[in-house]
């Protein structure tokens, strides 16, 4: 593997203290990074200080701590503005996660947008999270939601898209990377497309941010979401990036401190910028644990994790394949490192107990992406999803476990 | 590491996930429960014959789900059928009691062998609502209630 020379994979584990662990008294085969991702110490060191050494609250006092608190969380805001290449502060709203992110979308701009008979455009790869707000703000606007359709390999048809596009669609949201079956959406094709009829684009990063370098200027997103503890930061923090001009006509989501210039009972002013979205005492800590995490992943390099993954990627694949009686579910050309897939007799739930306890983590279910499943027509699947800590020999430990499944089974 | 997955997935659980008995339609039946679980997207329907001395005369089910959720359906209509809908109830209340670690009522007789099988579901509760999910159906039919029953 031509990518070792400059990755040491070895080294990136030994920074993530989880590996130190047995499960069940087994090396642990961490395959769920897709759900959740493990913390690096540097991470846990990061939010262990900014609790031991720095903490207040931010934005309100004058005194020494409250002050370097603020630094610290509005350098966290710097360090995602910088990722991200957005062009302002004031574009990066700090939210709970992502699915907080795409509600405060919805019914903000949803709001200000909506009337009866539009349309929102989502797709068949979207997560739960990107599909219930839609319908919430829909129905109570009297506006319709769509869903682009794919095809057997899991990919974005393009040309239902162009179909579906009309001068009633308000908004587009769709995923970047889908969660259950890692296809990768092209992304900056939809954006330019809906663009050329005048609409925003909301894209679901969540399952992107942890794969690859994310530029929103180039993509042209109007809307970016994504979670930190995807992306090796502690639960709790999530970001909205919003282009300034709708962020600017968009009504409040939350009302409470901190998103105020002036309250009287007669009529409050909201203040301007991304406080205007961010209602009370914010997850101050969360966010300084994203911005370490983000530091991190940035020395290491997404040219060089996404390389490795990929190549983690074919490897799981071809061995995954060459299991009696097992189906991949998405076949997609351009694939985040998930792989989903199911065996045939054996329900994903069963397979999930049977290979915990060889250590072997994965997520089995319907990956909140019912729609998805129905068009796959099963209930369920195994997904091993892949982060830049995984090596081979995970995989061998995946695929020695299928064998055992599949041994308990005949 | 074998030997809790071994009590979980008995000989009589995998045999009766692969042959599952009681399954298909019956038609007529006089009331029949839903069951979904959202944690997997798994379901089961029961189709139940209950006559007017509130016996289970008959009793089938279809549904898509995993060994341990088919295994647990099955045997449950072979358990109920020819019982009282109150002796039932009673069945449901004793297999809880034997799969959850806190048993709701220390008094309730211990459960019956054909169902003690399952008693290796108390080791994994990220599965105990696998096990539970047909009889929360099979109560919903009973009650003759419509509503969806679910395993939350």
């Amino acid at each position: 593997m031509n990518d070792m020379t400059t990755f040491d994979v070895e080294k990136i584990r030994r920074d993530f203290p989880i590996f130190e662990e047995k499960i069940h008294g087994k090396r642990l085969t961490f395959l769920d990074s897709g759900a959740s991702a493990q913390k690096p110490q540097v991470v846990l060191d990061a939010v262990k200080s900014a609790y031991a050494e720095t903490y207040a609250n931010v934005h309100r006092g004058v005194h020494y701590l409250s002050q370097k608190s603020t630094e610290l969380y509005e350098g966290a805001r710097e360090t995602v503005r910088a990722h991200l290449n957005a062009e302002s502060l004031d574009e990066v709203i700090f939210t709970k996660n992502t699915t907080e992110a795409i509600n405060l979308v919805a019914q903000s701009y949803g709001l200000m947008a909506l009337k009866p008979g539009d349309e929102i455009i989502l797709s068949y790869l979207e997560h739960h999270s990107n599909i219930v707000p839609w319908q919430l703000i829909a129905e109570r606007m009297g506006a319709t939601v769509k869903a682009v359709p794919i095809n057997q390999d899991g990919e974005f048809l393009m040309e239902e898209f162009e179909k579906l596009l009309s001068e009633k669609t308000k908004i587009v949201a769709v995923t970047h990377v889908s969660n259950a079956i890692g296809t990768i959406v092209p992304v900056k094709e939809i954006i330019a497309k809906a663009h050329d009829k005048g609409v925003p684009v909301l894209i679901d990063g969540s399952q992107a941010v942890p794969h690859m370098q994310v530029d929103v200027q180039d993509l042209d997103a109007d809307f970016y979401v994504f979670t930190g503890h995807k992306l090796f930061a502690p639960t709790g923090i999530g970001v909205l990036y919003g282009k300034n001009k709708w962020l600017e006509q968009m009504p409040p989501y939350q009302g409470g401190g901190d998103m105020i210039n002036r309250v009287t009972f007669e009529k409050t002013t909201y203040a301007t910028g991304h406080s205007k979205f961010e209602a009370g005492t914010p997850p101050i800590v969360q966010a300084i644990g994203l911005g370490t995490a983000i530091n991190y992943v940035n020395e290491i390099g997404f040219d060089k994790i996404g390389a490795h993954e990929q190549s983690l990627l074919a490897y799981a694949t071809e061995e995954i394949r060459k299991l009696n009686n097992v189906r991949i579910i998405g076949d997609a050309p351009h694939k985040a490192a998930i792989v989903s897939f199911t065996m045939d007799g054996i329900h994903p739930h069963d397979i999930g107990t049977i290979i915990d306890q060889a250590g072997v983590a994965v997520r089995v279910g319907h990956h909140c992406a019912q729609p998805l499943m129905d068009f796959y027509d099963v209930p369920s699947t195994v997904r091993a999803s892949f982060a830049m800590y995984n090596n081979r020999d995970d995989v061998d430990a995946l695929v020695d476990a299928m064998q055992m499944v599949q041994r308990f089974f005949a | 590491m074998m030997d809790d997955l071994k009590s979980l997935y008995q000989e009589v659980i995998l045999d009766h996930s692969k042959s599952p008995r009681n399954f298909g339609k019956i038609e007529p039946h006089t009331t029949e429960g839903h069951g979904d679980n959202p944690l997997c997207g798994d379901q089961v329907t029961l189709y139940v014959n209950v006559d007017d001395a509130g016996i289970i005369t008959d009793i089938s089910f279809e549904g898509k789900g995993c060994a341990i959720s088919t295994a647990s359906t099955s045997l449950l209509t072979q358990l109920v059928k020819g019982k009282s809908k109150g002796e039932a109830t009673e069945l449901f209340g004793q297999f809880q009691d034997m799969v959850t670690s806190s048993p709701e009522d220390t008094n309730r007789s211990e459960a019956p062998d054909e169902l003690k099988v399952l008693a290796g579901v108390k080791q994994f509760p990220m599965r105990v609502k696998c096990a539970t999910l047909s009889w929360h159906a099979l109560k919903a039919a009973l009650e003759n209630k419509a509503a969806l029953a679910t395993s939350e």
